[in-house]
């Protein structure tokens, strides 16, 4: 079974998990050309490679960063959003 | 046929003819340079050869012909989609599917079943009757129907699905067909080779050159090729090839997983799709059940099967065909779909000239590749893209000119 750390309840199994996206900077609506502002809605970094993601863990109700290769399925690093 | 194979198989020089050549030099240059031996890919090339005269092509695969998405999904044929713009495409495809074959000159074994997306609430029937309207408003050939009607297509399904999600009606499509996915490629293969097309398996591209905007070669594992012409055809491996041109799209790459059953003798002429119960099911011309689901819930650029999925799947399957609970799967697998946020592809032309993409495939790419080739082999002997095509440009999303396709491009979304 495939085990992912929460930074609040520590491993537990992939299923109670769910993926939100990648992270991304919300730049300011009111600053940015229409151009710029459908590149931040739509445009992704689909490649393979270390992304920082979104994840939720269900049971709990936490929100939380992960950091995984989106190539090999390695989870780097869990932490929560210090915003 | 046992004295045939041994000939072949004894003798140490292997004389039986191959579908196609398989040159040992890439040329230093060609007109047209496809990246992918995939259906799309090969389809382009064929009809770029027979319907446009460009027969300075070479297809370039990492792997080896239909070793992507075109072998890996569940063969599915079909037309009823949602958008006006989705069902002009894919009913285009389906005339082109059913003549394939003699065209070929090859049994694609396609088998016009009967398609039926089952609805198990109140809101999926009305998604059911949208679909069913517009289809009939562009003449493609699809009602909504009740149980009873079901029940006698598939006397062997269990309407009340165990008892907790009944079946209340179902979206009836009856062009909807099955065909066997890997002849579709060798078929293009060898129709693009006989009349001229390279086809270099195990060449991988491994840098696009671009001159000020321009297209100006291609590097592969086994030299650089000049050519003012790149079509990128290799779905859920688009992304790296984009990041060579410096091109940004929405593609996240999602696997979706499939199976099948061990053979049974022939009972499910039709072909079943629950979204509510994330399944769609077919018997094959081996008898074998092919069977999917909806996609992995996150982003992995692998083709690792899971038991997660063929639980769910097989659950599921037992709650409409509970008599199948001894049957078992014969084997597993996935394949990589390049989602896009509108469900629809993105085709045509791109900011780099002679650069053109046939990319957010999903999951709906195998019953595409007839008109594919059509329309982007159209689209690269002209430079301009082809109006069928025109709606899934790339710069749709810039645009905000999305083409939704979410209800009913696949299940369980």
């Amino acid at each position: 079974m495939k085990i992912m750390t929460c930074p609040v309840n520590g491993p537990r199994p992939l299923q109670e998990f769910v993926y939100g996206g990648d992270v991304t900077e919300m730049p300011c609506p009111d600053q940015v050309t229409d151009e710029q502002w459908a590149a931040y809605v739509f445009e992704r970094d689909g490649a393979p490679g270390p992304h920082k993601e979104w994840w939720y863990h269900a049971p709990s109700g936490v929100w939380f960063i992960a950091e995984r290769d989106t190539g090999t399925d390695e989870i780097s690093n869990t932490y929560l959003y210090n915003g | 046929m046992p004295h045939r194979l041994l000939r072949f198989g004894l003798s140490k020089e292997y004389n039986e003819p191959r579908m196609f050549r398989s040159p040992e030099q890439l040329k230093k240059s060609y007109d047209v340079v496809i990246i992918g031996a995939g259906g799309h890919g090969l389809a382009t090339a064929y009809y770029l050869a027979r319907d446009h005269g460009i027969t300075d092509v070479a297809v370039l695969e990492r792997a080896y012909i239909g070793s992507g998405g075109t072998g890996r999904n569940t063969a599915i044929v079909r037309a009823n989609y949602l958008t006006p713009e989705g069902v002009a495409f894919y009913d285009e495809s389906i005339r082109l599917f059913q003549d394939l074959s003699a065209d070929l000159d090859l049994n694609l074994f396609y088998s016009q079943r009967g398609h039926f997306t089952l609805a198990h609430s109140d809101a999926s029937l009305r998604t059911m009757r949208w679909r069913a309207e517009v289809n009939k408003h562009l003449g493609v050939d699809s009602e909504l129907v009740d149980t009873a009607f079901i029940k006698e297509k598939c006397p062997h399904i269990d309407l009340s699905c165990g008892g907790h999600a009944p079946v209340m009606g179902a979206l009836f499509h009856p062009p909807g067909a099955i065909a066997r996915h890997d002849a579709v490629a060798w078929g293009y293969g060898r129709g693009a080779d006989q009349r001229g097309v390279e086809i270099h398996q195990q060449t991988e591209v491994t840098g696009i050159v671009v001159k000020g905007d321009k297209v100006t070669g291609v590097q592969t594992n086994r030299g650089t090729i000049e050519t003012s012409k790149v079509v990128c055809a290799v779905a859920g491996y688009t992304p790296p090839i984009l990041e060579m041109v410096g091109i940004k799209t929405p593609l996240v790459i999602q696997p979706l997983q499939a199976c099948v059953s061990e053979p049974l003798k022939p009972w499910l002429d039709t072909i079943i799709v629950s979204a509510s119960l994330h399944l769609y099911v077919s018997q094959s011309s081996r008898g074998e059940l092919v069977m999917g689901a909806s996609l992995d819930p996150y982003t992995i650029h692998s083709t690792r099967s899971t038991l997660d999925f063929v639980e769910g799947l097989s659950g599921h399957l037992l709650d409409l065909f509970p008599f199948l609970g001894d049957v078992k799967i014969l084997r597993q697998w996935a394949g990589l779909s390049d989602m896009t946020p509108d469900f629809s592809p993105i085709m045509g032309l791109t900011p780099v000239e002679g650069f053109y993409l046939d990319a957010g495939w999903g999951t709906w790419g195998f019953k595409a590749t007839p008109v594919c080739g059509k329309t982007m082999s159209y689209t690269v002997s002209e430079n301009k893209p082809h109006p069928l095509i025109e709606p899934f440009r790339l710069s749709r999303f810039k645009e905000f000119e999305l083409v939704g396709e979410k209800g009913a491009a696949s299940v369980g979304h």
